[in-house]
Parts: C-alpha cells; structure tokens; sequence
C-alpha cells in the first residue's frame, strides 16, 4: 500500500511526493485547489482516502456559513422553539455584501457607533480584512442602481461578508486573543465527529484598543499577519497551549464557570456541523480536519468567527511542531488505513469522540444509567492529553480484528 | 536561656504592640464600641457578650489570622540582652559578608549612576507625568533605551560570594576524606536529612493524596480529589488562615487557589490595601528611579522572552515599580540578614540626618527578580490585590533567597542541603560530575535562587509553591533540585563536561514536581 502526499508534510510515515499524472494513491492530504480541479474526475477505489469533503465550502466560506446557520437557526426555531433556536446565536450579526447590503444598513443605522469588520469571503491568513464606523468606508460594496451598467462591468466587487465586532473581548493582561480548535469530521450523515484535547490560544502583540482600528496588528490574531507586525519577536511566541489557557481562565473563574465555557463551546461545533449536515456531500472517501477560531468576550460567551478547511499545519515553535504532527498522527489513526479500530471506540490518542449520531457522553450509558441525569460530554478540550498512553492501549496488536 | 513562660510573655506582649498600630485594631475595636446598642448585649456580662459577638461576626477569626501571620513572619524573641542584629542574623561571620556583599551591589550601582550620568531618582515633569498616567495600563508598549543599563548583579555573582564563605571558628584543617564535603558550600550549617524530612513532610508520604499525583487522569476523582476539593471550599468559607496553610501541603486546586494562598498569607484587599496601592503609583508617576531602568530591563530579558509569561509584561511594571517606592516592605528588614542601601545627599556622605534609603523599599533588584512576580499574575487581577500577595510573599520568602544568612529557608542552607542530600544518596552522580568539573551548585544555584519560577511549567510551580506556603520553608526547593538531580542521573552520568551536563538540565518543563519529591523522599533507599 502506497500513501502518497502533496508537498509540504513531512511526517514520521515517510510519504513520497505525488508525481504529476500519477493517478493511483490511496491516501491522499490534498489541498482545496486540486480537490477542486481533481475531484470530480477522480474514481475511487473502496478503501481509499481523500482529506476534503466535496463542497466544504458550505461551511469554510464566511458567507456561506452565515448563510446556512442562520437558516439552520430559522428552522430550529419553527420546529423547536425560541429556546432551542437560541443555542444558535454563537455568530455575530453578519451580511453579505454586496447582496445583502440594504439589511446590512438597515441593523448599521439600529447600532450608531458600533464597530463592523469586513472580510473577504475566500481568504484567509487575515488577508483584506479590515474595520469600518462610517458607512462610507465600504462606499465600493454599495449595491445600487446609481451606478451605471459599464462601472457595474469593469469593477467586479469581491464577495465580502460585513460582521459586527466584538468590542468587548476578553483580554489577558489587556491583549485579545482567539482560540484555535481541531476538529475532525469523518462522516456527515450519519454525523460523527471528533474533538481534539490541544489547541492553542494566539494573542495579539499589541494591547487591546477600540481607538486604534486602523492597526491591524492590534485586532487581528492570526499569527500569520501577527509575524508581519513591526514588534513582532518570534521568541516571544504569541501563543500559549490550550491546558494553559484553560488552567488560567479556571484560576480566574472557578472550575463551573469554566466548564460551563466549554461546554458551550462544543456547543458551537455540533450546531454548526449539524447546519451543513444536510447540505454536505457525503461521502465515504472523505474526512476532513477543520480549524475552528474562536473568539471569547468579557462575558465569557465564545463566539464562532470562522471555519478553516485547511488549517495552518507549519509551526511557529518547537511546542507547535509537536502538537501539529501529534495531531496528524492521531488524525491518520481515525482515518484508520490499517483497519485496526473496531469503530466503537470513544478515544483515540487526542481525540475525543464528540458526535456519533447523537452526542457522545463520558459514561457509559446502559440500562441502568439512562434514568440518571447527569452525563458529562466525552469532551476535553484543554485537558490533560496523555495520548501516547492511550495510543498503546488502544493499538495492542490483536490476532484479528475486523473493522465494523 | 529563657523559661518557656517569660518566652511567652514576650512574644506575646511583642505581637500585641504590632497589631495595635494596624487597622484591623481598629476595626475590631470600632466593631465593639457599635455593637454595645445591640439587643443581646447585657451590662452585666459586657465582656463575655462582646467576646461573643466578635467571635460571630467573624472578627475573631481575623484576629486570629492576624496573629498567626505575625507568629510566622517574625522571629521568636531572643534573649533580652541579644543586641538587634540578632535578630536579623545571629552568625557574626554571615553578618559581616553580607555587609560586603552590599557594599559591592551598591558600589555598582553608584559607578552606573556616575558612568550614564543619569540621578539615582528625579522629578518627573508635568508633561511627563501625564503621560505615564495614560500609558499606567501598557507601559510594557514603551521602549525606552535601555542598552546602557545592565543588572547590578546576576545570580552567578552571588554564588561567588556564597561559594567564598568562610566561619573563621570551624576547624577545616583536617585531611579531605569521605566525611569531607565534596560541594561548593563550606560552612558547617545543621539541616534535616531524609528521615527527619520524612517525619516533617509527613503528608507528602506515598500513602496520602496529592494534588500534582493523584488528581491525574486516570485516578477516579472520588479517590482523593473530590474530596480534597470539596474541603478546600469549606476552609475557604471558614476564613481560617491556619487551615489554609496546613490545607495547602497536599496542593490546592485550581480553582481555590488564589484564594487560598490570600488566606495564608493573610493578604487582605480592603480599601485601605487599594489606597496604599494607589499612593504608591501616584509615587511611581510623581517620581523616575534609576531601579526602574532595572526594572524594565529585567522584565523585558526574563519575563517577556518567557512563553508563558509575555502576556503579563504590564502587570509586572505595575507591581515591581510600586514596590520599589514602598516604605512598608522597610519594616521586614528586622529580621533579614540585609540592610537598606542608604544613599547620602551630595557633600554630605556619613551624615545621617542626610542618609536617604534607596530605593524606598530598599530592595535592589538583580537578573531574574521579576520572576518571583510573574507566577501570581496567573492568579490574580487586579493589581492591588497581585501587589498585596507578593509583597507579602516577598517579606516572608523570596528575601531569603537573596541574602546571606544562616535561616534553615535562607539561600546558604538550601544550597549545603541540596549538595549533601546529593553526596550521600547519589555519591557516585556527584563524585563523577565533581570530576568532569561540572559541581551540582553551580548548576542547581539558578532554579533555587528564583524558587524555579522559569524553569517549570507553571502548574507545576503552582505546585511546589503551595507547599512553600504549607511548610512555611522553602527547604522544599532544594529537595525538588536534589530530586531533579535524581531523575536525571542516568544521562547525567554520561556526561563529560559543564556544558553538557547543563544541557542535560536546560530543559525542566516536563518535570512533574511531586512525584518527583515524594519519590526522593520517601522512596529513596537509606
């Protein structure tokens, strides 16, 4: 068995380099361009692997995300309640633009002085994103009769999606800072996906101000436009550990308050994975690792900012190597080329099991159990990760083993 | 020697003087006076019923706390006659290399004065005084030229001068043999060996719960930490300064922590402790020391460079600034071996009346100080209270760690504790790094001096200062560098020079503190 992969990886499998026309892989760690131009005239085999879903888009494109959240919300509303539908409410208010232009002014007008973020719909790396008070500010995202059909023509206005900022974010020692979380998809319908307990916290180099929106560096976390900030010493190292963030916030808060955090924030992954659901092109060739950011505010409510499909697996520090190829690996043994998982298992090195048609819960629920009220979700996020421990437990060779 | 009874008296008598210049003496006696209009209060029983409402409403039991934090930062009374010097330091020989010592560190930081040209302390312009009170919350976003200034002293100095310790009435004359010791450290100090600590650190043993052990993963939390967690929120609702401190030998959660070592330490943060804060930034804005240059560049080589501490950069220029300018920290200089560097007015060197103390607080700051601050940013907030908790812990440990003295907590003893903890449990480890000319001190002096705040990974540190604070001893932080010693000793033997030892030691932040304690301590064959 082959496992070959793009360039750019280089893991502990020893993977070879994928030949141009070389059509015949099994496993393969694509990104969304090839998928996009490959997919379609690809024939898979059973058994083999491809790292994307079709249309992935539906839930890593801002606009689409928005869009299909929010008519995931309508729904639960109609068929549940207020209540139930509220659980939704985990994205700011966000338009798309040029389309949605006149909604936009009109929630703009409901909130005078408020601050607004746009972002290009298909980038990434924080990539044209920039803040906005004053309508004329995205006088080019305008949608309107005034302008002729020749201006209409020439200057084609990239998609973006408006979004209200958060004003209020949590700040540590006065810098905001967002969350980045790994989870792993490995079917739609039925849904199931996994959680993984590492992650990291990327704080901004620059103290937290509502009077500098012009500087991005102070607004913008991601690291990649972190390394472009005239202060910026990689030394220092923007990041702290997932457990490190964790251990603070319950220092700071109490132990409730914080599980409490964190369960709201599972809450923001199966919500927004249920809202694709139906959408999603299921496949069982396909799995997919999504980097969810994460943005928290002063109340302590998480905000979903995006979905990345393809999240940034180069390292900025030793620490971060580390993780990232723990997390592949982990990954690569859910994805389970070897047929060694026998499909019931709740933990798989890092990863939790989060949803499997349902949600998953830390206990064993029997016949026994089910009157009992009180099941925790089978999520660590931030919690001790003694994968290599589990990982030899889990992998005991057996003499045979079928996969269900 | 005195009979226990005068003993007592004296302490007694000792402790009432200091509470009754604080405000809780007057609280407490406010409180009284008010609850005479109550109902339950009868004139002829007054005494017992005013006892009794104090004891209800709680006042008792900061009364308590209070006095339980005098009887652990003060030392016992010595004899009547013994001249105050004692008290700070009763060994002649500690008291004079001390002295020494100082005259050095101020010699140094005179000659940076005179060389940069710039004042030991100025008046701040209006205009610049407005400035640093709107930059109060970044100052860290500041980057002042700070290439002319280097830290008075670093560690490694200080070693030096620890290393050259001499008592002039030990007899060392004698032929080097097995009993000599084979370390760095050459006075003849008393400390615990391993069986007495197994009896001293009792709860530490293999067989009792720990936070840092049994709270792991694969332990069922009814096991131990439930329990242990569920009694923590009882003594912190109990306000019981006394139960804290023994609470804390088996590690405090998380969760309870900060509040736990508040009680401990007796640390309040009532609007009089804001005031004293605020008075003492007004100080900072008012006035620049040369120490704050220090200060700056102390924070932006250790702390800022630190992953896990970056982010607390402001937060330290907060407390260390106001620290420097605080008068009251003066008062712990009775019972340490140091003495305030005292700075004369132009012309008139020698006379007292013209002798300014300096800094305020007369604590010189050195390579690596504002990391004793940066642990407790992670637990506390708000800046008045962060400042109240290490100025305490200040007064009460960390001094310790960098002066010279005789203190079973003192720097020196924790030094001879780890070499000898080292030659008789792992003589051949230090026999063969002896060789190698790699001697365990100079590698170890680094970790203990600053109590392993760097070195471990915060949790971790968390850890072991819960139980400086539970033992009220900070002898625990030779046993965790002996143990680290212990763990290591494998690649260590392999080693063929200082710098590859020290490789082998450079990285610490995988280490589990307690199992690695408990193990040497109650584990270790003898």
């Amino acid at each position: 068995m082959s496992k070959n992969k793009t360039a750019g990886y280089k893991g502990p499998y020893g993977y070879q380099k994928r030949r141009e026309g070389d059509g015949e892989w099994d496993f393969n760690w694509c990104d969304v361009g090839w998928l996009r131009e490959n997919f379609d005239h690809s024939y898979m085999e059973e058994h083999v692997r491809i790292c994307h879903f079709r249309n992935h888009y539906e839930l890593t494109r801002k606009n689409l995300m928005v869009k299909n959240l929010k008519r995931y919300r309508k729904t639960l509303e109609r068929e549940a309640g207020r209540i139930e539908a509220s659980k939704c409410d985990f994205f700011p208010r966000t338009f798309e633009l040029p389309s949605e232009y006149h909604l936009f002014v009109e929630e703009f007008k409901r909130s005078p002085g408020s601050t607004w973020i746009m972002k290009p719909v298909a980038r990434s790396q924080g990539k044209g994103i920039f803040l906005f008070q004053k309508l004329k500010d995205i006088m080019d995202w305008k949608k309107d009769g005034s302008r002729s059909e020749e201006q209409r023509d020439e200057t084609q206005v990239e998609s973006y999606v408006a979004q209200r900022y958060i004003e209020n974010p949590y700040l540590i020692s006065g810098r905001k800072f967002d969350l980045r979380v790994y989870v792993l998809v490995t079917s739609y319908i039925p849904l199931k996906a996994w959680l993984y307990r590492d992650g990291f916290a990327r704080f901004s180099s620059t103290r937290f101000s509502l009077t500098s929106i012009d500087d991005q560096y102070v607004h913008l976390t991601n690291v990649a436009v972190q390394k472009t900030a005239p202060d910026y010493d990689p030394e220092k190292g923007c990041k702290w550990q997932m457990q490190q963030l964790r251990r603070y916030l319950t220092a700071r808060h109490g132990t409730e308050t914080i599980e409490a955090l964190f369960k709201d924030v599972d809450n923001i992954f199966v919500r927004s994975l249920q809202s694709v659901q139906k959408v999603i092109i299921n496949d069982k060739h396909c799995f997919e690792l999504y980097g969810y950011d994460i943005l928290l505010d002063q109340d302590l409510k998480p905000w979903l900012i995006e979905v990345n499909a393809s999240p940034s697996l180069t390292a900025s520090s030793q620490e971060d190597y580390e993780m990232k190829c723990c997390l592949l690996e982990d990954t690569l043994h859910i994805v389970d080329m070897e047929g060694r998982l026998t499909g019931r298992e709740k933990r798989v090195g890092g990863y939790d099991l989060m949803w499997n048609d349902g949600p998953v819960y830390r206990e064993d629920v029997n016949l026994e159990t089910l009157g009992s009220a009180c099941f925790t979700a089978n999520t660590h996020l931030g919690c001790v990760n003694d994968r290599k421990k589990q990982l030899r437990q889990l992998l005991k060779p057996f003499p045979s083993k079928k996969r269900i | 020697m005195m009979d226990e009874g005068t003993e007592l008296s004296l302490t007694i008598a000792q402790i009432v003087q200091r509470l009754k210049a604080t405000h809780l003496h007057s609280q407490i006696e406010r409180q009284a006076k008010e609850c005479l209009h109550r109902p339950e209060i009868q004139l002829e029983s007054l005494k017992e019923d005013v006892r009794n409402f104090l004891k209800a409403s709680g006042w008792e039991r900061k009364l308590q706390n209070a006095v339980y934090r005098e009887l652990h930062v003060q030392p016992l009374p010595s004899h009547p006659a013994a001249p105050p010097e004692h008290a700070k330091e009763p060994l002649a020989y500690m008291r004079k290399a001390q002295v020494n010592w100082e005259k050095r560190i101020l010699k140094s930081l005179n000659s940076m004065c005179t060389e940069l040209g710039v004042p030991l302390a100025r008046k701040r312009p209006a205009v610049e005084q407005k400035e640093l009170t709107n930059k109060w919350n970044e100052m860290g976003t500041d980057e002042p030229d700070l290439s002319r200034f280097r830290p008075v002293y670093a560690p490694k100095d200080f070693l030096e001068v620890l290393i050259s310790l001499r008592n002039p009435n030990h007899d060392s004359s004698e032929e080097a043999s097995a009993k000599s010791h084979w370390g760095l450290i050459q006075v003849p100090l008393h400390d615990r060996d391993i069986p007495q600590m197994r009896e001293a650190y009792s709860e530490l043993s293999l067989t009792t719960g720990q936070l840092g052990i049994d709270d792991h993963t694969h332990v069922p939390p009814d096991l131990f930490e439930s329990e242990h967690t569920r009694i923590g929120k009882k003594v912190v609702n109990e306000q019981d300064s006394a139960a804290a401190q023994q609470y804390s030998r088996q590690g405090c959660p998380t969760g309870l922590r900060a509040d736990l070592w508040a009680l401990i330490l007796n640390s309040t943060n009532e609007p009089e402790d804001v005031m004293h804060y605020e008075q003492l930034k007004a100080g900072v804005i008012h006035h620049d020391l040369l120490v704050d240059n220090l200060i700056y560049k102390d924070v932006k080589l250790t702390a800022s460079n630190d992953d896990y501490y970056f982010v607390f950069e402001d937060f330290l220029y907060q407390v260390l600034l106001c620290f420097s300018r605080d008068t009251a920290v003066l008062e712990h200089f009775s019972y340490n071996s140091a003495t305030p560097p005292k700075s004369y007015i132009q012309g008139k060197v020698g006379v007292e009346e013209f002798a300014v103390v300096y800094p305020p607080n007369g604590v010189i700051p050195f390579h690596g100080f504002s990391m004793y601050v940066a642990p407790l940013c992670f637990l506390y907030n708000e800046p008045s209270k962060l400042y109240s908790v290490f100025r305490e812990m200040y007064v009460r440990y960390f001094f310790r760690l960098h002066s010279v003295s005789s203190s079973t907590s003192g720097i020196v003893s924790l030094c001879l504790q780890f070499e000898r903890l080292l030659q008789t449990h792992l003589p051949q480890l230090f026999y063969h790094l002896r060789e190698i000319g790699a001697q365990p001190l100079r590698i170890a002096f680094k970790w203990m001096v600053r109590a392993f705040s760097g070195y471990l990974s915060t949790d971790q540190l968390l850890l072991l200062w819960d139980r400086i604070l539970g033992y009220d001893s900070l002898e625990i932080v030779a046993v965790l560098a002996a143990a680290v010693f212990a763990f290591r000793a494998e690649n260590l033997m392999e080693v063929t020079s200082l710098t590859s030892a020290e490789a082998v030691l450079a990285d610490l932040s995988t280490l589990k503190v307690m199992p690695l304690i408990q193990i040497f301590l109650f584990a270790t064959v003898i």
